[in-house]
């Protein structure tokens, strides 16, 4: 099987502005330290963000955030990071950002759909509320629902515990979060393992990201830290 | 105002059953954990992917932690899944209960908790999903905001959803949401009914079984 590991600056070599990229993780916890370290070297700009949150202040998509790399951000929750609010309410056109929040739940499920190959998923979370403004309602059995369209991506940049070669992921704790359906969503994926084994190394009845889902594989993505 | 907390925390933690699976907010309810009456033990499921849950930070595996991002453990039996997985358990009513603050309930039991619009937008998270999908929703907070009632005819502020709410838990009392209108069900040997409904933004309709807060 092909053996995708390389490093994060070749990893990320095709990156350009404007890309669409989303980041696996919650606040910081499954994101890839080391190949958001190499986004922020190679200094893209007007980024469209998919991820649940902005990270903390210096970790995870702070960083991105933080050197002016993201034009739009599409997050479910950015209390924990006080630049967002920031950068959504300066006047300053350089620093803008233009943040999209969507209910968690539908984030995970819309994400998902758009690497199962779904027109979008029919939720009830949000009837009644802002989330709910222009987008159309199906009543199905009496009940109403959302139609959340499906979300995919240029990049995703997962990280995994324990990866193999060929790009087999094993999640480990509260890491695997949006990742599995990020790798499925998005057209290039690059995983940041923390631990790289060779294939058939791992086991196969704890592998939740399957290699072929995965385009290149980075070593040294560190544990969390907070 | 931390015995305030705890008097409310200990309520709302009498809601619950032996082996309810539990979705605690960040803050105030995060205390119901500690507050647990003899006998009752939970599982509290945490959305960022864990069943399970345990409150002291487990020193050999610094990846897991709490949607608060704090570092938590897993207890025995416990499960990590993905975020999909994890709101599907949410939303397909497998929560049994959810305790969470607000920043005001109407007594439509419409509840407001994620946004006062160009003053403080933190996001939703997952407070959608869960009022939405979990079996019962508990909202344990102070009765006012600086002496302005969070307990309401309605909400001013944008919703998290509607018609969600079952009960209400306030340092002055307990609260039941019904097609009628808000219930005083108990109150604090402290206050009097008048105290209540003065601190409150809509008419409480008192039951009949008026009983001291336990």
């Amino acid at each position: 099987m092909k053996n995708k590991v390389t490093n994060a600056e070749e990893a990320v070599k095709d990156i350009q502005d404007g890309a669409v990229i989303m980041i696996g993780g919650f606040m910081a916890c499954g994101t890839p330290e080391n190949l958001i370290d190499a986004l922020v070297a190679k200094n893209v700009k007007n980024l469209t963000v998919i991820c649940n949150d902005a990270g903390l202040p210096g970790m995870g998509t702070g960083k991105l955030l933080s050197n002016g790399q993201i034009k739009k951000l599409i997050a479910t929750h950015v209390g924990l990071n006080p630049e967002v609010a920031e950068r959504m309410n300066t006047t300053d056109p350089e620093r803008k950002l233009e943040c999209e929040l969507i209910p968690q739940g539908t984030f995970a499920e819309a994400i998902r759909a758009g690497g199962a190959g779904l027109g979008g998923v029919l939720t009830p979370t949000g009837i009644g509320t802002i989330v709910a403004e222009n987008k159309p309602i199906i009543t199905v059995d009496g009940k109403e629902y959302l139609l959340e369209k499906p979300l995919k991506a240029d990049f995703a940049l997962v990280r995994g515990s324990v990866v193999d070669t060929f790009g087999n992921i094993i999640y480990h704790g509260t890491t695997q979060t949006f990742n599995p359906m990020m790798a499925m969503a998005a057209d290039y994926v690059i995983c940041g393992a923390e631990k790289i084994v060779e294939v058939g190394e791992l086991n196969p009845n704890c592998v939740v990201t399957s290699g072929i889902l995965v385009d290149a594989v980075v070593g040294g993505a560190p544990e969390w830290k907070n | 105002m931390e015995e305030l907390k705890t008097r409310i925390a200990k309520r709302a933690a009498r809601e619950l059953n032996d082996g309810d699976v539990v979705n605690l907010g960040i803050g105030l309810p995060t205390m119901v954990a500690n507050n647990l009456p003899e006998g009752i033990s939970i599982i509290l499921q945490s959305e960022n992917g864990i069943m399970g849950m345990g409150e002291k930070k487990d020193e050999t595996d610094p990846n897991i932690v709490n949607a608060g991002a704090q570092p938590v453990s897993i207890l025995p039996g416990g499960q990590f899944f993905d975020s999909a997985t994890s709101f599907a358990l949410i939303r397909g009513g497998h929560v049994d209960a959810t305790i969470l603050g607000a920043l005001q309930v109407d007594e439509h039991g419409n509840l407001s908790n994620w946004i006062i619009p160009g003053k403080m937008v933190p996001g939703m998270g997952g407070a959608m999903d869960l009022v939405t999908g979990a079996k019962k929703v508990i909202v344990a907070m102070l009765h006012t905001q600086k002496g302005a009632p969070k307990i309401l005819k309605e909400c001013t502020l944008p919703y998290t959803a509607l018609h969600c709410v079952d009960m209400i838990i306030t340092e002055m009392g307990v609260m039941r949401v019904t097609e009628k209108g808000i219930v005083l069900e108990e109150i604090h040997p402290v206050y009097s009914v008048e105290d209540v409904q003065n601190a409150t933004g809509c008419n409480l309709i008192i039951s009949e079984h008026l009983s001291p807060m336990q």
